[in-house]
């Protein structure tokens, strides 16, 4: 019908075919804490792995071979290129079967998906970037691009919690960045059972007592559980922030990345394409966004 | 546009050729019902029937496909048995055309799907007009009438077929049959008006769709969806039975050698309790209510500010379809009776 006369064969299938994943090897793995491993896989063809340009905040389709597909969200910042991190918690058939794998073994990926940060229109502001717990996985690529393009951005803040220190993903990273002059970096933990964490102590939004934040001229990316977001977003629009300006990184259950299964559409956008990285103004309107 | 005429005692001759164009499906009768398969002989199909079972999605978007194979050292590869089958559908209803148009926005375009794509490259399609039943609201949905996505459409005359011919295939279809069609004439278009009134006049069924996607903004906390979340089975019918249902799962199979396997995809629904779960057990719609509210909303509201029309083209197969007889038109007008009703 599309082009009638003409039949076409099986070509587009290999030639173009976004559901085909390119492997790619597992170089490291990294226990990060309990059920949270960083993966750092390499695309097995050079090229690509070279040139596999993604913005901070996209996505990946992973394939464990003989187990299934799911979204990861990509942990690395474009401006390391060559291997890409994954932040994953072991939560289900393929994360299991995933953190069963080892060095070398091989895995499918596909992308980059979804919008991620719009770098454009906050190139010249300040950031304030919120993530508690998992939500540092996809934050950490924006942490790091902003970090290594430091003078796009004006002042940076960071803000990160978790349950426990035990709890804290990349919490040796975040820790050395406490000492660099680059950003503010704001650490709290809920709870110290070993009585040995020097850092802040409380739940994440009580962080905003320690900084300064000046709501005009600064986009806050937030991530985390519902109820990072619930009492984030509370301090943000306390502080005056305009809605347009608070980003916030959502999960849905997805099966393609490309628009088509159906599975991440909330209201009418879908999350693999609109999404995942969302304005609250967006998040107002579309229902069952958080 | 190129228009002719076939006179309906040349209908079998035509057909005959057709076979030179692929395998020929047209409607057949099937237990009382009609179903799109592929004809034994030409007398066995059936150009006056109401709608099929099944829309055509079925071709397109088989219940269940091998997208890839995987092997263990050379990765994944396209899976590609049967998609070059060149098909002819001959008889196909203006609303499963136009759902057809619809799928093209979803599945062309921006990452196109190359499954779908060649599929709708090898299966030509010949639409047919027909008679509204008490179900039909197409017209509504401004899908009782389609201007593309067919390679010929046959309007009946009577004793002959006004013959739209909407491609470059579809004109090779004319041109391999001879001299078997004719121009039309003064009268053959006068008929064709008067038929045309005639079908306009014929629909029992109506809903209105304009601000449609503002009424369901508006009643979107309306207490008709835990109505409707009672009824609902959460079976999926609806949306087996719908042309522009296209929700997909993807699941991986293990060969038992354990050498090797394939991905598949398998049709999916958002009514399913699993469609919106995540690893880890969050749920985002749990509740019926929220599944079928989902599901007009996408079709209703959000297909209109996607794409700029409703996903729905009005065939009326989602009321023939439910068990607890659950009617689309119903529910529009309860939500549009809900917010005209008030406080008296």
């Amino acid at each position: 019908m599309l082009a009638p006369s003409e039949a076409i064969g099986v070509q587009a299938l290999r030639k173009e075919n976004p559901y085909l994943p390119a492997m790619a090897r597992i170089v490291r793995i990294h226990r990060m804490v309990e059920n949270n491993y960083l993966f750092t896989v390499r695309f097995l063809d050079d090229e690509l792995a070279r040139n596999f340009h993604y913005l901070p905040g996209q996505f990946v389709m992973l394939s464990v071979p003989g187990t299934g597909e799911a979204p990861i969200s990509i942990s690395s910042t474009p401006s390391r290129p060559g291997v890409l991190e994954l932040c994953v918690r072991r939560v289900g058939r393929l994360t299991n079967a995933l953190f069963r794998s080892r060095t070398n073994d091989l895995v499918g990926i596909r992308g980059p998906y979804g919008n991620g940060f719009p770098l454009d229109r906050m190139a010249g502001n300040d950031l304030l970037i919120a993530a508690g717990g998992l939500g540092m996985a996809p934050l950490r690529s924006l942490l790091w691009y902003a970090l290594d393009h430091r003078d796009r951005f004006g002042r940076i803040t960071l803000m990160c919690g978790a349950r426990t220190p035990q709890d804290m993903l990349f919490r040796e990273e975040l820790v050395s960045l406490l000492d660099t002059r680059e950003l503010e970096c704001l650490l709290t933990v809920d709870a110290d059972p070993g009585g040995a964490w020097p850092h802040h102590l409380g739940v994440l939004p009580a962080l905003f007592d320690h900084a300064e934040i000046d709501p005009a001229r600064t986009y806050a990316a937030v991530c985390g559980p519902p109820v990072v977001y619930r009492y984030v977003l509370e301090r943000l629009l306390a502080l005056g922030f305009s809605k347009d300006r608070i980003l916030m990184s959502l999960e849905r259950r997805m099966k393609c990345g490309i628009g088509k299964c159906g599975h991440c559409s909330v209201g009418y956008k879908y999350t693999c394409l609109h999404g995942p990285i969302f304005t609250y103004w967006d998040a107002i309107n579309l229902p069952e966004m958080i | 546009m190129k228009i002719l005429k076939l006179s309906k005692d040349k209908l079998d001759f035509f057909a005959s050729v057709l076979q030179r164009f692929g395998e020929v499906h047209a409607p057949v009768e099937d237990n009382g019902e009609f179903v799109f398969r592929r004809l034994a002989r030409w007398s066995e199909a059936r150009l006056d029937y109401q709608r099929t079972i099944l829309p055509l999605k079925k071709y397109f978007l088989p219940p269940r496909e091998t997208l890839l194979e995987y092997r263990p050292g050379t990765g994944y590869v396209p899976a590609e048995r049967d998609l070059e089958a060149r098909l002819v559908l001959f008889g196909v209803h203006a609303c499963d055309i136009y759902a057809l148009n619809i799928l093209d926005r979803v599945f062309t375009g921006r990452y196109a799907d190359p499954y779908y794509e060649t599929r709708r490259r090898n299966i030509a399609i010949i639409g047919i007009d027909c008679r509204p039943d008490e179900r039909c609201f197409c017209r509504s949905m401004r899908a009782d009438f389609v201007d593309r996505g067919f390679d010929l459409f046959f309007h009946d005359l009577g004793d002959a077929y006004l013959t739209i011919v909407g491609t470059a295939l579809g004109d090779d279809m004319v041109l391999a049959t001879g001299p078997l069609f004719s121009p039309v004439t003064a009268a053959d278009i006068e008929e064709y008006k008067r038929r045309s009134a005639g079908k306009r006049a014929a629909f029992r069924l109506e809903v209105e769709i304009r601000d449609l996607p503002e009424i369901f903004e508006m009643e979107y906390d309306s207490g008709i969806w835990d109505e409707l979340g009672e009824r609902c089975l959460s079976c999926g019918s609806c949306s087996v039975v719908c042309p522009t249902c296209y929700c997909f799962d993807v699941h991986d199979e293990v060969e038992l050698a354990g050498n090797g396997g394939r991905r598949v995809r398998t049709w999916d629904s958002c009514l399913f309790s699993t469609h919106a779960l995540v690893a880890g057990g969050e749920n985002f719609r749990k509740s019926r209510a929220s599944r079928i509210k989902f599901r007009y909303y996408h079709k209703q509201r959000g297909f209109v500010a996607e794409y700029g029309r409703p996903s729905c083209v009005g065939c009326g197969r989602c009321i023939a379809a439910c068990p607890v007889g659950i009617d689309i038109t119903q529910v529009i007008d309860t939500l549009r009776g809900v917010l005209h009703a008030g406080p008296q």
